[in-house]
């Protein structure tokens, strides 16, 4: 189709080659320090993508999903910043490298999609201006060459007269067309790793069931990483091939997609599963999850869940640690829905 | 779109203008439909025409005018204060009279304008490039730079302008030099402030952190990211500014410590017929105070469009 896809091809089958996972997280913690005291958004969370995999993240706001992913980036603005912990991608310890070495990596190696489409996009460049500004700030090339694969890229996401939007500014796009732009941005420099912070919240649920299908499409095209930010479980049960489920700033528990999603075992998954809404639970009453996400300031001790837990008891004032419940299937809870006790 | 580009320029009326954009819109940029939308007033429409008519006169002025004020050669000092319309010594009318020293007022103030213009214009230039710089970084880097920075601002900004510059140019001494300098000083803090204010507002936007996670660098973000959006008002005060540039050179000239007699500006005609005033020589002093007057109104008035047309809260 065009020159830009056939070198992401060829990468893509290099990649999959390789058995060590695009990005391993290993016991990152991630505080805020305010007045009110420390903030813990991430609090010893470990996690990995191999090439081509897609990894949902899913939480309720403030479970500290999104400052995950800026972690990653090396975004995190003070008064936050990384407490301890690895972030290994490709193998390079992305926690301590030098500031220039991380600009070099963002957008080039590791990308980012954000939320908002609306404003993501600066108001003032046009489309062209900003694409092409993101390739030759990480490669040698001409202006000429930079704007043909900026074209490919629109091409690749699916924007119907590519050439158009390229002269357009964002404000003359539609919503759809501009997360498809900030998807086109993201896979410019063809990264290892997509960061991919709700994209899809901003929009319809037809655009949006597009966008999930091209995202996702791209990722086992090219051999991309991806992790999809969400706190939509719907969304990440038809895209993600594990899910990492993230309450107050751990992760609860992890596993394939399917077995997830069919078979929650920390109470915190059964009750976020509870509360969407499915055709087969049609005029039943939607169960809720008591209460509301514990602020993060002096979380007590123990499981962070136990206050709006229905199975929590004393054993819950101890911190629950990890358990392999089976292979590639990791909670962290003291009671959870196991098969043989009915849940 | 060319064919659109070139009927719309060779289309000098305004309201044409717009029935096009509005029927042709296939790709409308932000700067168009602020053209179209700032000639809407008829009032700032002949305020801008007027403004440029000044400039141009001030440009050409030596091709405009019958006599060059400060050729000594030229000037006949028994040509001194002629009443409007009188006939000079070397054959052409003076239709704004003379002053004391023999000079073609209209000649003279032409040339005023010139000096006026260009020390305002100047002045603000520079003000604006060192306002904006300081401003900006003041925002993107924050924390202890920018609070020490914004106290020198606030600081310098307690002073009347007229005060701060007065002080230099007493210490600094005459000249158009030493009178931009006075007028950048004066106007520095003006820029820094305004730009500062909306970077601020710009820095926390989302697309200022896509950029981050693009790898692109400071330097980038700040001139090519959040400068442009923080234009608008920067334009505005830039405008109105160079105004009152223009009106302190007069007044410092008035007062006898701005320009020297022999770079006559406007401030410096009209502290020279002050003198008469009393005796019923009227033309001396009013005509470049009506020459200072109609360009800072024009100035303001187009200024006072530009800040309706970018201003998001007033838009219709």
């Amino acid at each position: 189709m065009s020159v830009a896809e056939d070198t992401l091809e060829k990468t893509s089958s290099q990649r999959d080659g390789s058995a060590v996972p695009t990005l391993v997280v290993e016991n990152l913690k991630t505080h805020f320090f305010t007045r009110a005291g420390a903030v813990k958004a991430v609090d010893d969370v470990s996690f990995s993508v191999k090439a081509g995999e897609i990894l949902g993240l899913a939480g309720e706001s403030g479970s500290g999903k999104s400052i995950t992913g800026f972690s990653v980036l090396g975004l995190i603005d003070p008064p936050g910043r990384i407490v301890s912990g690895a972030i290994r991608f490709n193998g390079e310890d992305l926690v301590t490298a030098s500031p220039e070495r991380l600009q070099d990596l963002r957008g080039n190696r590791i990308a980012m999609i954000f939320q908002d489409p609306m404003m993501t996009l600066n108001p003032v460049l046009r489309v062209d201006t900003q694409m092409i500004e993101a390739i030759q700030a990480h490669r040698k090339m001409d202006r000429k060459a930079a704007r043909q694969r900026a074209y490919d890229a629109l091409e690749m996401v699916g924007i119907p007269s590519p050439g158009e939007r390229l002269n357009a500014y964002p404000h003359q796009l539609s919503g759809g067309m501009r997360q498809r732009v900030a998807i086109a941005i993201a896979f410019l420099n063809e990264p290892d790793l997509i960061i991919a912070d709700e994209p899809t919240t901003a929009l319809d649920v037809t655009i949006q069931a597009q966008i999930l299908h091209e995202a996702q499409a791209l990722c086992r095209r090219t051999g991309t990483a991806m992790i999809w930010i969400t706190h939509d479980l719907a969304v990440v049960a038809g895209l993600a091939d594990r899910i990492a489920v993230m309450y107050a700033g751990r992760i609860v528990e992890t596993g394939q997609t399917d077995e997830v999603i069919d078979h929650p075992l920390h109470p915190y998954s059964v009750g976020l599963l509870g509360s969407v809404p499915s055709a087969n639970k049609r005029g039943d009453r939607l169960n809720q999850i008591p209460g509301m996400t514990p602020s993060l300031i002096g979380l007590p001790s123990g499981c962070a869940f136990k206050a709006r837990c229905p199975r929590a008891d004393d054993h819950c004032d101890a911190t629950p640690e990890v358990i392999e419940e089976m292979p590639g299937r990791e909670i962290r809870c003291h009671h959870p829905h196991r098969q043989e006790a009915g849940a | 779109m060319t064919v659109e580009i070139t009927q719309q320029s060779a289309d000098a009326d305004a309201g044409l203008a717009i029935t096009q954009e509005e029927t042709a819109a296939a790709i409308e940029t932000p700067f168009r439909r602020f053209v179209s939308e700032f000639l809407e007033s008829r009032l700032a429409l002949g305020a801008l025409f007027t403004l440029g008519a000044i400039i141009l006169a001030a440009i050409f002025a030596p091709f405009i005018t019958p006599q060059d004020p400060y050729d000594l050669a030229q000037v006949d000092i028994l040509d001194g204060r002629l009443p409007p319309g009188s006939e000079a010594f070397t054959e052409y009318t003076m239709w704004l009279g003379s002053d004391g020293a023999g000079r073609d007022l209209y000649s003279a103030i032409l040339y005023g304008l010139r000096i006026s213009l260009a020390v305002g214009i100047t002045s603000g230039i520079i003000a604006i490039a060192i306002g904006m710089s300081v401003g900006l970084s003041a925002a993107y880097i924050g924390g202890r730079f920018e609070t020490f920075v914004m106290r020198i601002v606030d600081l310098q900004l307690s002073f009347p302008a007229a005060l701060v510059a007065l002080m230099l140019v007493a210490l600094l001494g005459k000249g158009i030099d030493k009178i931009i300098l006075a007028l950048v000083v004066a106007q520095w803090a003006y820029y820094a402030r305004t730009v500062r204010g909306s970077a601020l507002v710009e820095r926390s936007k989302e697309y200022v952190e896509a950029a981050a996670s693009l790898g692109l660098s400071h330097a980038r973000i700040m001139f090519r990211h959040i400068l442009p959006n923080c234009l608008a008002p920067l334009i505005v005060v830039g405008t109105i500014q160079t105004a009152h540039a223009i009106a302190l050179e007069a007044t410092l000239s008035f007062l006898g410590v701005g320009l020297p007699q022999t770079e006559p500006s406007l401030g410096v005609l009209i502290a020279n017929g002050f003198e008469y005033m009393l005796s019923g020589k009227y033309w001396i002093s009013v005509f470049p105070g009506i020459a200072l007057l109609i360009t800072i109104v024009s100035i303001n008035l187009v200024g006072d469009q530009l800040r309706d047309v970018l201003n998001p809260r007033l838009k219709r």
